[in-house]
């Protein structure tokens, strides 16, 4: 016990980060297990302001629905768009972004002059036609943020390796002969990952909501299948009369959110040896 | 202490500063009489810094608190104790009454701004005249610190002039409104002798005009001696000695600044000596000074062998501008037609002032840059000729020590990742076991426990970490060893100990070194011949004997004048070194030609053009 509270997973950030995450995730994939039923379209219980009913803790929606039941379920598309395509960009994203800053040359001119090319367009006018051509549908959705996102960790991860290039520990393993691939992956890497590990964490909760905007737009996935995004566009109506439409779906990317930071900033700063970000 | 006040400036008194829980500075008195120069001498980490930051009140804006005592501006005729001002009022003070001047003159200067518009500013904000009136005045400030053409250069921005005319600037800016006092923070540790030569003049003519006081905060023993009056030795954050600069220097009392002194190289110290002299250092061991090493003659180098690396016209020239369909038009020629030999067991040193190309020459035969013209050959055989394999185990067999020990290490990784790094890249050996056995004999090789493996480079002061980096260079079992200003980052008891660490090494293991430097005293010391570059030529080469004893080149000798001398009783005449080195720009077409050299006595080379 000792040795736990000395180690470096005592930290406010780990465990609160890590419970929040935790506790998220176990609630969106147990769901159907711990509302069976739930969530069925009910006329006769519509709009019931939360904590009145125990039934329904969290009200219900304009179509009678339990709010909390569709929160919990439809995590499961919202953490899914969030974490995948989050994953999927940076895996793409870094990987070209240090081949682009180690070897310039041609290769560096032809993938930044089209990442231009992609940041340019408009994310809907993309998305439009995108899902014109191939459909709507959760893999589409997540390949269609993977490819209008990596850009930004690519011109991220770039940048560090053209400033790191020129440091003189790079300069001495390639003095003493280091094979270019051992120097991106052994020094290269280690010291670019805390921006990419903030910007991960801040883009999942706008993956989140990009997703719903798809949604709304009849772009994503099936409407009928809760998200949280749909929810938060669902209630936007109801926000005056009916705040709990909204506000429970918006509180659980929140936390979702939250959770994910604290992990990412702790990561973050038990990877750097030096304990610079230390506060 | 009636008489001292009449003539002093500033009066410190008692000075104890923290930063948090730990005491940088203790009880520190000293008094900066008016119209001379107080040098603050100590390594880094002594609190010398610090203390200049709390007399310009800006060591609390960092985060320290001053625990007691007082610093007492004008203590006869208007005292104010500076400790005790508000931040508004210390700001009227700062610029006004004590200005300051930095170590690094790029970092001090706007780049957005042009230089007139920033001397202006400060004019505009003390003495509170018009733009035009200000900027008027800034050409005169300008031409004070001797700088050519101060009417143009007012419409300059920094990254158009070279380090010592931003030096110039900030000294000009600093003395815009006729400070009492200057305080100097290491104002010449970035630039080369020469400019440092033109950088003291210039400061010792300013305090003669405006009968200003200088705090002077260096490191430098040979700075001190030719500039200060007063002399306060700081040690672990406390004053060990106080004196005028003669005495300090004649007869020290205290044994750290008896181990500071003796371990500064003097410039002429080794006339009349073949070879290099390994001599034993004066060290503290728990505050009592003790000498350690011996007296021994390095004469390693078997200079009848055959050359193990051999250069033959050598020429490294970088593209700067090209037409639009790639055409080179305008190149830097960084390094034209040099040629030497490095032979087993042999230290040569390359020479030079900044941009002379010497670490242009160390990073080709690194295989960092690539030659334009001409060859290096290793062990008889012409890189040109080497197949791939043969070119990586030349990475092996030399290996380079970089200036910067902390930024040529991994942050990331622990020192002995770092070590184990050319042990493993090579596949010299592939058992774990006996790679952390290896890599604890290399940290005891270079003085530091093999218990230190397991750390990281932050973790280590800057001695220790160059010790790790001449640990991974000697991983690898190396022939030849590329030291590019090694020693130039380090204080000077910890480059004493470095310099007999590197002597050490080629005695055992027969090491040739090329050795990088621009101070001319360690060269000295160190070498068996010295080349020496200008404008990427070499213009003299020899062994240490010709080149330091019967100097036969105008830049050599303007060098070698420029180096200050540690004795308060023989200052260096003002040599008035005036210009800076050319523009390398050239045109396609328009390259220098190469140097013609004639042999003066065997093996002593000089350029005749």
């Amino acid at each position: 016990m000792s040795a736990f509270l000395k180690s470096r997973y005592f930290s406010l950030e780990f465990i609160m980060g890590l419970g929040l995450t935790l506790g998220i995730t176990f609630c969106v994939l147990f769901s159907s297990w711990l509302f069976p039923g739930a969530g069925e379209i009910d006329l006769t219980a519509r709009l019931i302001a939360p904590f009145q009913q125990p039934a329904h803790p969290f009200g219900t929606d304009p179509l009678g629905r339990d709010v909390m039941a569709r929160v919990f379920a439809g995590g499961w598309i919202s953490l899914q768009v969030g974490f995948v395509s989050v994953v999927g960009s940076v895996l793409i994203g870094v990987a070209v972004g240090l081949v682009a800053g180690y070897y310039r040359g041609i290769w560096d001119v032809v993938v930044m002059r089209s990442a231009d090319i992609q940041l340019a367009l408009p994310f809907i006018l993309l998305a439009i036609t995108i899902i014109a051509i191939v459909g709507g549908s959760l893999t589409n959705t997540i390949l269609l943020l993977i490819v209008s996102q990596w850009v930004q960790y690519a011109r991220l991860v770039r940048a560090q390796v053209l400033a790191l290039r020129e440091r003189e520990f790079v300069l001495a393993a390639q003095a003493m002969g280091v094979k270019s691939r051992n120097i991106i992956l052994q020094h290269l890497l280690p010291n670019l990952l805390g921006p990419v590990i903030v910007l991960m964490t801040l883009n999942v909760a706008n993956n989140i909501l990009l997703e719903s905007s798809l949604t709304f737009l009849g772009l994503g996935v099936d409407p009928t299948i809760p998200s949280w995004g749909g929810m938060l566009a669902d209630g936007r109506t109801y926000l005056q009369t009916a705040w709990w439409v909204s506000v429970f779906p918006g509180l659980a990317i929140l936390l979702t959110v939250l959770g994910l930071n604290l992990l990412g900033d702790w990561l973050r700063d038990s990877l750097d040896p030096t304990g610079r970000t230390e506060r | 202490m009636k008489d001292t006040h009449h003539t002093s400036l500033l009066s410190v008194q008692g000075l104890t500063v923290s930063f948090g829980a730990s005491q940088v500075i203790k009880d520190l008195s000293f008094e900066v009489p008016l119209g001379k120069t107080v040098a603050v001498v100590g390594e880094s980490g002594s609190g010398k810094s610090v203390t200049s930051l709390s007399i310009m009140r800006l060591a609390d804006l960092n985060g320290a608190t001053y625990d007691g005592g007082s610093i007492v501006l004008n203590p006869a005729t208007r005292p104010t104790d500076l400790l005790t001002l508000q931040q508004d009022e210390a700001r009227q003070i700062r610029g006004k009454d004590v200005a300051m001047i930095f170590q690094e003159p790029m970092t001090s200067l706007n780049p957005v701004y042009t230089i007139g518009d920033q001397i202006a500013e400060i004019l505009m904000l003390h003495e509170r005249v018009s733009r035009q009136d200000a900027l008027t005045e800034a050409v005169r400030l300008l031409s004070l610190v001797r700088l050519p053409d101060a009417q143009g250069v007012i419409n300059r921005y920094p990254h158009q002039l070279s380090g010592g005319m931003r030096q110039r600037v900030m000294i000009a800016m600093a003395v815009a409104c006729r400070p009492k006092l200057l305080i100097a923070d290491e104002p010449t540790t970035a630039l080369d002798v020469t400019i440092q030569a033109q950088i003291l003049d210039i400061l010792r003519d300013l305090q003669a005009e405006l009968g200003m006081s200088i705090i002077f905060i260096t490191h430098d023993m040979g700075v001190v001696a030719e500039i200060a009056d007063q002399v306060v030795v700081m040690w672990k954050g406390e004053k060990v000695e106080e004196g005028p600069v003669e005495t300090i220097f004649a007869t020290p009392r205290h044994p750290y600044t008896r181990s500071l002194l003796s371990a500064v190289p003097k410039l002429g110290a080794m006339t009349g000596q073949d070879y290099p002299l390994k001599s034993p250092l004066t060290v503290l061991v728990d505050g009592r000074p003790e000498q350690v090493g011996e007296t021994r003659v390095q004469d390693t180098a078997q200079m009848a062998a055959a050359p193990l690396l051999s250069v033959r016209d050598l020429s490294v020239r970088f593209d700067l501008k090209k037409t639009w369909y790639g055409k080179v038009t305008h190149v830097c020629p960084a390094v034209t037609g040099a040629s030497f030999d490095i032979h087993p067991g042999e230290t040569l040193s390359l020479v030079g002032e900044s941009g002379s190309g010497k670490s242009t020459i160390a990073r080709a035969i690194m295989q960092l840059n690539s030659p334009s013209a001409g060859d290096i050959a290793f062990d008889g055989k012409p890189m040109s000729r080497m197949s791939l394999a043969e070119r990586q185990k030349l990475r092996q067999e030399i290996q380079y020590i970089f200036q910067d020990p902390f930024a040529s290490l991994d942050p990331r990784k622990t020192v002995g990742w770092s070590i184990a790094e050319p042990i493993r890249t090579h596949g010299l050996m592939d058992n774990d076991r006996n790679i952390s056995r290896r890599i604890g004999e290399l940290l005891e090789r270079v003085g530091l426990p093999a218990s230190v493996a397991t750390r990281y480079p932050h973790q280590f002061s800057g001695g220790q970490r160059q010790r790790v980096c001449i640990a991974r260079a000697l991983a690898s079992k190396p022939r030849l060893i590329i030291a590019d200003e090694a020693l130039s980052a380090l204080d000077v008891s910890i480059q004493a100990q470095i310099i007999n660490l590197f002597m050490d090494l080629q005695k055992d293991d027969g090491l040739a070194y090329l050795f990088v430097s621009h101070d001319m005293a360690v060269v000295e010391k160190m070498s068996h011949r010295v080349a020496v570059l200008y404008l990427g030529q070499i213009v003299e080469m020899g062994s240490r004997r010709q080149v330091f004893e019967n100097t036969a080149h105008p830049y050599t000798r303007r060098l070698l004048s420029a180096v200050p001398h540690p004795d308060p009783t023989h200052r260096r005449e003002p040599v008035r070194l005036e210009g800076e080195v050319p523009s390398t720009t050239r045109r396609i077409g328009d390259e220098p030609p190469a140097a013609i050299h004639r042999e003066v006595s065997p093996g002593h080379m000089v350029a005749s053009n």
